[in-house]
């Protein structure tokens, strides 16, 4: 992972963000706003999946996975009590984040205005997707996964145009940005940014593919449970 | 007669095509302290575990209570509660915060109440507030019991409870264990590598090798059955031979 994965993603990521300073002889506009905000925004949604998954992973490093499992508790009331634990983190990140950010660079992310509001319920929920497919998959094949509650997130990160837009991508790649709705969050929160627009269609993208990767996600973890059920992994993952 | 509290029948659960449990069939009765004795790999944990609905059964039927346990899972998990060596509870927090989880994850009324009985049950008083990641392996144990006690269990599942203990803290185990089955009259399934253990503890015993029930009876019974001196020759003599 640290020779292969890491150097990848960087490589990825500040290339495109090459790509897209060099298209800008002059200097970018409003480049504090773009990358400060971008930044906080980023973290909302790598909090909100880890307040998911390191919530899971805290269950197996005190072997007590069994004891919650074996209680009266549903697959369902534990991922909506880890959701509630992920609120309370992005909660306790934003305002240390916009504070700092204010104290530290003037940057005020209160700019974005209204849309704010929608731009983080959509990062939170999309981190709580990938949350969820990640603490499927450690559920699945154990502490050997363990690694991804880490690694998983940052595979999105290059597709989510979290620090360029979505046209510096590659073709196929800008395909696949637009079924990622933090993409769209991104790409809302420049066009707020640069023309002050309330940006309706990239949040009713975003909410609409939220809502079915939520869905899908909530299932997939309810079907690998019964999975780990099956094979006896929730046992040995657990105890 | 006695009332049927764990029906077994026809149990089977496999692992990757080995047979872990094969075709298990056995009553426990109201208020029974049961011994499941075998040696490693026998099918004891994957018994529990499944009567716990945290490994899924090939086929095979469990009624608790005589409700199927796969219907009504929530309901009978509530009347069920386990404790065992192998595992444990969330470090950062106090004994008295563990215990307020899982009496609020088991919807207990009165919850404080009940805590502080437990508490005084148990002879925690001074581990009230100690944090979990301190405790020894014998105060370990009495957590692990203090959360199954906590909800009153008809059904009580106690894995290996003693294993990794001194002999003194042992007893000390055993001994509250019996005290409470006494007080409040509850059903215990109880998995021991001790065999004195067993003979100390159990009404009767299930007797499993390669995830079959072999023997089942008192210990006087099933001595009689092999023609052995004691239990641990009765242990020996199927381990070995097969």
């Amino acid at each position: 992972m640290e020779i292969f994965y890491w150097p990848l993603l960087d490589l990825i990521v500040w290339g495109f963000i090459t790509v897209y300073l060099a298209q800008f002889k002059n200097g970018l506009p409003s480049v504090v706003a773009f990358f400060i905000g971008a930044l906080i925004l980023w973290d909302i949604l790598f909090r909100a999946q880890q307040g998911i998954t390191i919530s899971f992973l805290e269950e197996i490093w005190s072997r007590n996975l069994m004891n919650l499992f074996a209680s009266p508790l549903k697959p369902g009331e534990f991922l909506a009590a880890t959701m509630i634990i992920s609120l309370s983190k992005v909660g306790a990140v934003l305002i240390v984040s916009v504070l700092v950010a204010w104290a530290f660079y003037s940057f005020n992310l209160f700019i974005l205005g209204i849309s704010l509001i929608p731009f983080i319920l959509n990062l939170i929920i999309m981190g709580w997707v990938i949350g969820i497919l990640t603490t499927a998959i450690i559920m699945r094949y154990g502490q050997e996964a363990e690694v991804l509650a880490w690694g998983m997130v940052f595979i999105f990160q290059p597709v989510s145009c979290v620090f360029y837009p979505i046209s510096v991508l590659p073709g196929f790649l800008q395909t696949v940005a637009q079924l990622i709705p933090a993409a769209h969050v991104f790409e809302g929160m420049r066009d707020v940014i640069t023309n002050s627009n309330f940006p309706l269609t990239e949040l009713m993208w975003a909410s609409g593919l939220n809502a079915i990767y939520l869905f899908a996600a909530i299932l997939w973890f309810h079907y690998v449970y019964g999975v780990a059920k099956d094979k006896g992994i929730l046992v040995r993952v657990g105890g | 007669m006695a009332k049927t509290i764990v029906r077994v029948r026809e149990l089977t659960k496999r692992f990757n095509g080995l047979t872990a449990v094969d075709r298990i069939s056995f009553d426990i009765y109201e208020g029974e302290i049961i011994g499941l004795l075998g040696p490693n790999g026998a099918g004891k944990t994957t018994t529990i575990h499944m009567l716990l609905d945290i490994v899924t059964p090939n086929s095979g039927q469990i009624l608790i209570d005589g409700r199927n346990l796969s219907q009504y899972r929530e309901e009978i998990l509530r009347q069920i509660n386990f404790a065992s060596s192998h595992i444990a509870m969330p470090y950062s927090l106090t004994v008295e915060e563990n215990l307020q989880i899982f009496a609020r994850l088991y919807e207990l009324p009165h919850r404080q109440e009940r805590i502080e009985q437990v508490i005084d049950e148990l002879d925690m008083a001074s581990l009230r507030a100690k944090l979990t990641r301190t405790l020894s392996s014998g105060q370990m144990t009495r957590l692990s019991l203090a959360k199954a006690f906590l909800t009153q269990p008809k059904l009580l599942l106690l894995d290996e409870p003693t294993a990794s203990l001194d002999p003194d803290s042992a007893d000390k185990t055993r001994a509250l264990v019996r005290k409470y089955q006494r007080h409040f009259g509850c059903t215990i399934l109880y998995t021991s590598h001790n065999m004195r253990e067993m003979e100390e503890m159990s009404d009767r015993i299930i007797f499993l090798q390669r995830g079959k029930v072999v023997a089942s009876g008192t210990t006087q019974e099933i001595i009689s059955q092999f023609g052995r001196r004691d239990l641990e020759d009765v242990f020996l003599t199927v381990a070995r031979t097969g």
